[in-house]
């Protein structure tokens, strides 16, 4: 089985996020970039199918050379091969049609993602993929098993969870829960140094969007403080002042 | 050219991000001189005049084969060939989980551009504002396709009552193809549930135990309120990881979020800092969650809390 997990390299979860250039770029000075939490849930993920399935596990990641240390961890996590698509990863649909492409050319069995990046969260890889490869998509899945080539998986849905199943070849995003991340160890990391990583160009097609300005959320106007004995005045204020009880 | 909108629904009764959707597909109809087609699939017995009262001009009620249970392939179908009969240049999907497995697929159905996690309408530019790095901050983007899909987030438009009198329309499509399918749904009932709530009672490491969150429930209780947790709270078992809200958790943007014993780490503020009253109850007074909080109690969670549930219940009964 072939299992591809699709990887997007993000701002570490404590950065502190600031723009340049008149707010019209991401100020990466200062900010270390990570293996996007919900990637990594999927890589583990595929390597436990793969162990399991007698598969590989390939990474692919649509970025420019500054992601490739990340891609090397995953593969210190244990992928064994991985493809940098080389360009800036303008948007999801840009993205996934990357991604695509090389997916027809591999024949992949399963694509997994993450079920959002933490960027840009929008969450729409695996759907794009699905549609994009004509296969069944299956987002925000909280456990997956593979039996005789059915795709047993249990999803998040509001309030709840749903059981769906679907044949392979099949799509699938990575919600927390699905298993508890690997950390590479030091044959890993020596064996990654070796392992392929591919760089290929990029193809043309839905390239939709463009980014202007970034802004930050406007600040709080500050804390009103109560004191510990008169607690019960907070819903006072809540009712009185703010209209939300 | 109009406007189509995916209306989802529980068991017949319309979700409020439905209602949210339905409010902003008129405004951006109305804003470019169009009209809103809204799909409801599968509707059971939904009151479908009501949905023109939130803003649809045109209802289209889909049954039909493989349309029983929610599949992205069968229900971006659906919305596909409704779209192509209207000549739909928008789409307005709510960013639910549903609506975020459906929204890409029917975009690449109809050859439109995507913009997830959108919080506003679009300016004269047909820019529009999107979350971006886990609430941290917005951008803006800028479709250049001729037919544009926008995912807007739960929460972050107001349901707006339009009074118009919907055209109705029957229809049936039978093709629609299975891919996937849904063996089985689990809906926790009687609890609010936390991505649609309006009002949010939260706990955190200072609760010292799962033993003491009845406390945190018997107040959410009577507020009409769901509960949910940090992530070391969920770490450690003391609550579901479906409870965790956060940058590696939910994001939720209630009217009302009340954190007790939570000392707000950047990670923690990305995931619920769009909520927009923000009330904190911590022992420390350094603690960073304060920076970000509208009203801040500097006490132990164990004597606070029960003067807050005295309270709600008097102020439930008055």
């Amino acid at each position: 089985m072939k299992i591809l997990v699709c990887l997007s390299v993000v701002p570490d979860t404590t950065s502190k996020i600031t723009f340049k250039n008149d707010n019209s770029e991401f100020n990466r000075e200062g900010v270390q970039f990570i293996i996007n939490p919900y990637d990594e849930l999927a890589l583990t993920k595929a390597m436990e199918l793969a162990e399991m399935n007698n598969g590989t596990v390939s990474i692919v990641n649509v970025g420019l050379a500054d992601a490739e240390p990340s891609i090397r961890k995953a593969l210190a996590i244990g992928a064994n091969d991985a493809y940098r698509i080389n360009t800036e990863p303008k948007d999801a649909m840009y993205v996934a049609a990357q991604i695509a492409a090389l997916a027809r050319e591999n024949s992949y069995d399963l694509i997994l993602t993450g079920r959002e990046s933490i960027d840009y969260n929008g969450g729409m890889m695996c759907g794009l993929l699905g549609e994009m490869l004509n296969m069944p998509s299956i987002n925000v899945v909280t456990s997956i098993d593979i039996e005789n080539g059915t795709v047993k998986a249990t999803r998040d849905i509001d309030g709840g969870k749903e059981d769906v199943e679907c044949t392979l070849p099949c799509v699938a995003s990575a919600q927390k829960d699905l298993c508890e991340p690997r950390i590479p160890n030091m044959r890993g990391i020596m064996a990654a140094r070796t392992k392929p990583l591919n760089v290929r160009e990029a193809v043309n097609g839905f390239d939709f969007a463009s980014y202007g300005s970034y802004e930050l959320p406007p600040a709080k106007a500050g804390v009103k403080m109560i004191p510990a004995e008169n607690a019960e005045e907070l819903f006072d204020l809540l009712r009185n002042e703010k209209k939300v009880i | 050219m109009s406007v189509l909108v995916f209306v989802e629904h529980d068991n017949g009764i319309v979700k409020k991000s439905g209602y949210e959707a339905l409010a902003y597909a008129q405004d951006l109809a109305t804003a470019n001189n169009t009209t809103v087609t809204a799909v409801i699939i599968n509707p059971k017995n939904a009151d479908l005049n009501a949905l023109g009262n939130s803003g649809a001009n045109k209802v289209v009620a889909v049954n039909g084969s493989n349309l029983d249970h929610f599949t992205p392939g069968s229900y971006s179908h659906v919305l596909n060939t409704v779209a192509h009969e209207d000549g739909a240049t928008f789409a307005v999907v709510s960013g639910t989980y549903n609506g975020k497995a459906v929204a890409p697929r029917l975009a690449v159905k109809m050859g439109a551009g995507l913009v997830s996690g959108v919080v506003g309408l679009p300016e004269s530019d047909l820019s529009v504002k999107k979350t971006a790095f886990s609430n941290k901050a917005f951008a803006k983007v800028k479709l250049r396709s001729d037919k544009k899909i926008f995912c807007i987030v739960p929460n972050s438009y107001e349901v707006k009552n339009f009074g118009i009198q919907a055209e109705i329309v029957q229809k049936s499509i039978e093709d629609a193809p299975s891919p996937s399918k849904v063996t089985n749904v689990n809906k926790t009932t009687g609890k609010i549930v936390l991505t649609e709530a309006e009002l949010v009672v939260s706990g955190g490491r200072g609760m010292k135990g799962p033993e003491n969150w009845g406390m945190i429930e018997e107040l959410a209780d009577i507020l009409g309120a769901a509960t949910a947790c940090s992530k070391p709270v969920s770490d450690m078992d003391w609550r579901p990881h479906s409870e965790h809200v956060g940058q590696t958790g939910i994001t939720i943007k209630p009217n009302l979020y009340i954190a007790i014993g939570i000392s707000g780490a950047i990670q923690h503020l990305a995931g619920v800092s769009s909520s927009k009253v923000i009330c904190v109850i911590n022992k420390d007074p350094e603690a960073p969650f304060f920076k970000a909080a509208d009203y801040g109690i500097v006490g132990d969670a164990f004597e606070v809390l029960p003067k807050l549930i005295a309270k709600a219940k008097s102020l439930k009964s008055a």
